[in-house]
């Protein structure tokens, strides 16, 4: 997750590979993805553990991780 | 001022009723699910018919495809001045669940969790050693857990030793509108447990199931499809607040214990008197 890999490398997101320019944050995974990352009311977690807002913007992710962006939705 | 009102505890007339869980506040009884409805605006009338103030979301993957849903439900519900229940419904392991409910509190910034962790598709049965274990890492972790159990009174003390700011038995399976079916250990529960806030969770199908549990001695009720599939969601909602309200009411007034023969209301004294044999 701290690792800076060569250029460009694939990451998982919520299931789907995706190929991304290196070296890459998760707040630049989210602009690449088209998403505004001030956006309220979404989290991510990488390889099963919750990565803070606060730390977005300093945290690289490495080839192969797993990225999942979630969001409240319908639920009972 | 009358005679009766000076004879009853004030806190008896107090029709506020305020309960408190989680460390809120609230006046609602009613908990509601935010899924199944015909449309967003029926969800959102529904939600204001029931007067409920605690509202439960799922934890669901953004979809990549359309950045405009982000917020679609959150904004709107969260408008409505409730507190988000947020659920790990879908959770087969204390893993999932755990991390479901930190991404949740990440992104709604919400301690409050309603934990779900089911054994089975079919009949969506909590499974209760996986529940236990997710329970007592989130309690350790900071989160008011709302936990969903199955109807065992055992377990549900244990997560009420564990420190569960809600323990939530099951009325019927999810979704199933089977109304209570097992009324007995639903009361051994609140017997065992007169001091944790217990809210009977999911299988409630109409109004009179709602006021059952109530009845019953429960702090609040929660449902979702009772509400969300009726025919007229909004007038389900509205029958449920009533419903849950009368079953408060009752509860508080205390009904007379059932007994097998009559009793005549009216005093047999002063009868007039005929030969019945003429």
């Amino acid at each position: 997750m701290t690792e800076l890999t060569v250029s460009p490398f694939s990451v998982r997101v919520n299931g789907d590979p995706h190929d991304v320019p290196s070296p890459l944050t998760i707040e630049g995974l989210l602009r690449h993805l088209g998403r505004n990352p001030e956006t309220p009311g979404i989290a991510v977690a990488v390889n099963d553990a919750v990565v803070r807002r606060a730390d977005w913007a300093i945290t690289a992710l490495a080839d192969e991780d797993r990225v999942e962006i979630i969001t409240a939705s319908q639920g009972g | 001022m009358s005679v009766m009102a000076e004879l009853i505890d004030p806190a008896v007339l107090d029709r506020t009723d305020v309960w408190r869980v989680a460390g809120l506040e609230l006046q609602s009884r009613v908990l509601l699910g935010t899924s199944r409805y015909p449309s967003l605006q029926t969800l959102l009338n529904a939600l204001d018919a029931s007067g409920a103030e605690l509202v439960t979301v799922a934890i669901r993957r953004i979809n990549l495809a359309d950045a405009s849903e982000d917020e679609s439900l959150l904004g709107t519900v969260r408008a409505r001045g409730v507190h988000l229940l947020p659920n790990t419904a879908g959770c087969y392991t204390a893993k999932e669940a755990v991390l479901t409910a930190q991404l949740a509190r990440e992104a709604l910034e919400t301690n409050l969790v309603k934990l779900e962790v089911i054994g089975d598709d079919e009949t969506l049965y909590p499974d209760a050693v996986q529940l236990l274990k997710a329970a007592s890492e989130l309690v350790a972790d900071g989160f008011q857990v709302f936990a969903y159990c199955g109807d065992d009174p055992i377990t549900a003390r244990k997560l009420a030793d564990l420190g569960c700011a809600a323990v939530m038995p099951l009325a019927a399976p999810i979704g199933s509108g089977m109304g209570l079916v097992n009324p007995y250990a639903l009361r051994i529960i609140r017997e065992l447990l007169p001091d944790t806030p217990l809210i009977v969770d999911a299988g409630l199908g109409t109004a009179s199931d709602a006021a059952r549990a109530m009845e019953l001695g429960y702090d609040g009720v929660l449902l979702n499809t009772a509400v969300a599939r009726a025919e007229h969601p909004v007038l389900m909602a509205e029958a449920i607040r009533h419903a849950v309200e009368a079953g408060r009411l009752a509860f508080r007034a205390g009904r007379i214990p059932r007994r097998l023969y009559a009793k005549a209301s009216t005093p047999d004294t002063g009868l007039i008197e005929v030969d019945r044999e003429r």
